[in-house]
């Protein structure tokens, strides 16, 4: 029997563990499981995290959609490469992924580099929605004066 | 810029000369990023991943970094010359695994590398001599800001930059620096390191990345997670970390050297004889003992010029660096014996390991070069 991580060295460590009442098993050789920190039965959920087995069941559990409906990837593509079919893919599994997600890395917002292209759109997109919330709040306080203003205001974006 | 151009200059990154570099070989950061409006490279199809390409070399080819640029696509390197620059750390093994509708960017130092349709668009990598990840990143980001100017890249406010592996999204970056740890190794200390550094989210991988072994007591260090934290602060803490593996390595150094200095002294000894003496070696065996003799010159028991020819050993004993003067490929003890060849003819010169005149006990007086 082969390793499940690498497909290629004689697997030597197996692993059985029963989550939510289904069996889940995974055949390592000695240099993967090591790799993976599998020393104990503990570790286990970082190596099923690390082989992308039981992300595609988190998936499963959290989301309800099939496929993205802009690169038709689907959620058993994900289980069998780990990988996500493009952007868009984000966006169609986020239920599953927020999990996954939290797991894998240290915060679930990115804080980091923004490109100066996002940067300009997402600060537009703020203003947008400010502007839209006050105007709201114009109409329903009858202030149409102001309300005129902020309209005029939405047309230039 | 042609490629034989690139493969008999060595590179900058492998002069050795950067801070600690003693101890920490190269620094190195990758940044991946993909386009917005096309799937990832592994789920696109080939005529897909064949206009990604092409709306992305050329913008690359237009960076001034890249005015010297050697690019070529993927299906135009032999099997071989892909394999030198896996050994070079210039493209990664996945990399070297494409064909058609991939390729490669890098400049003639060979410190910038820009890999087109990896596993992502773009994975871009800077890479120079000793502990400089600061100024490494300093180098990639601004290489970034460039093309993000002409480039739409995949980015969610929410979760950053998108990647094909959810193990990447955010940054996009994997901030790594490869460190020499023969003493940490030797001591049987290297274990509770690697614990130590994998507790605080950073990964410990060989030689070559991920599942590789750790050839020649290198390891690299890595960021493990890119979401939820800013570059800089990844790098700074990575940095703390690196600084600190590099004074327990010279602590077991100096330990080594007061309470076991045969130890450390067969060791290099050992290395030294076998090296100058032996007529077939494999590759790992080379790693391993010119593992010692960087030890032995870094403890001052060689002299300071022996340095640079065992350190273009660590690279030209690899296989394909190897077989890349000759005309056909070897077989493994064809390449054995050449390997073995070329150590000897580069030792023959080297004095003995000089262990002062009162036997190994002295050995620690010979630790100047610290």
């Amino acid at each position: 029997m082969n390793c499940d991580a690498c497909k290629a060295s004689q697997a030597t460590v197996f692993l059985t563990q029963i989550v939510d009442g289904k069996m889940q098993k995974v055949n390592l050789c000695e240099a993967c499981s090591k790799e993976k920190g599998v020393t104990d039965p503990t570790g286990f959920a970082l190596a099923d995290l690390l082989l992308g087995l039981g992300a595609a069941q988190e998936m499963e559990r959290g989301g309800t959609v099939q496929k993205c409906p802009t690169c038709g990837f689907s959620q058993a593509d994900f289980k069998k490469t780990g990988r996500l079919g493009c952007g868009a893919c984000y966006q169609t599994f986020s239920e599953g992924l927020a999990t996954l997600l939290k797991g894998m890395h240290k915060g679930t917002e990115h804080i980091g580099k923004i490109p100066a292209r996002a940067l300009q759109s997402i600060q537009r997109d703020s203003q947008v929605r400010t502007l839209q919330r006050d105007l709201r709040k114009a109409v329903a306080a009858e202030d149409y004066e102001s309300a005129a203003r902020l309209r005029d205001q939405l047309k230039q974006f | 810029m042609a490629l034989h151009n690139i493969l008999t200059s060595t590179g900058d990154w492998l002069g050795g000369d950067g801070p600690h570099h003693q101890i920490v070989v190269s620094s190195r950061v990758r940044l991946a990023r993909n386009l917005g409006n096309f799937p990832f490279p592994g789920w696109a199809k080939k005529n897909e991943r064949l206009q990604i390409l092409e709306a992305i070399k050329p913008q690359v080819e237009l960076l001034p970094e890249m005015s010297d640029a050697f690019s070529v696509y993927s299906q135009d390197l032999s099997a071989l010359e892909k394999q030198v620059l896996v050994e070079r750390h210039l493209i990664s093994r996945e990399h070297a695994a494409k064909g058609l509708g991939s390729a490669v960017v890098m400049n003639r130092r060979q410190t910038l590398s820009i890999m087109i349709n990896e596993e992502d668009h773009l994975r871009m990598q800077a890479i120079r001599s000793g502990l400089q990840l600061k100024s490494v990143f300093k180098m990639i980001d601004k290489l970034d800001s460039l093309l993000e100017e002409r480039l739409d890249f995949a980015f969610s406010p929410q979760l950053g930059y998108l990647t094909a592996c959810p193990t990447n999204v955010g940054t996009g970056m994997r901030a790594s620096a490869m460190v020499h740890l023969p003493a940490l190794v030797l001591s049987e200390q290297i274990n509770q390191v690697i614990q130590a550094v994998n507790k605080i989210g950073l990964a410990v991988r060989g030689l070559y990345g991920e599942g590789t072994e750790a050839l020649g007591n290198l390891f690299q260090v890595s960021n493990q997670t890119t979401l939820g934290e800013k570059e800089e602060d990844i790098i700074a803490r990575l940095h703390k970390v690196i600084e600190q593996i590099i004074e327990h390595e010279q602590n077991a150094r100096q330990m080594l050297l007061q309470k076991r200095p045969n130890t450390l002294l067969d060791n290099i000894g050992r290395g030294y004889g076998i090296l100058q003496h032996a007529y077939s070696m494999n590759s790992k065996e080379a790693l391993n003992l010119l593992s010692f003799m960087k030890l032995g010159i870094d403890l001052g028991f060689f002299p300071e010029p022996c340095r640079q020819p065992v350190d273009e050993l660590f690279m030209e004993t690899q296989p394909a660096h190897l077989q890349k003067g000759t005309s056909q490929k070897l077989a493994a003890d064809e390449r054995d014996s050449l390997r073995a060849e070329i150590i000897r003819s580069k030792l023959a010169a080297f004095p003995k390991p000089s262990v002062g005149s009162g036997g190994p006990g002295n050995g620690a007086s010979h630790s100047s070069a610290n």
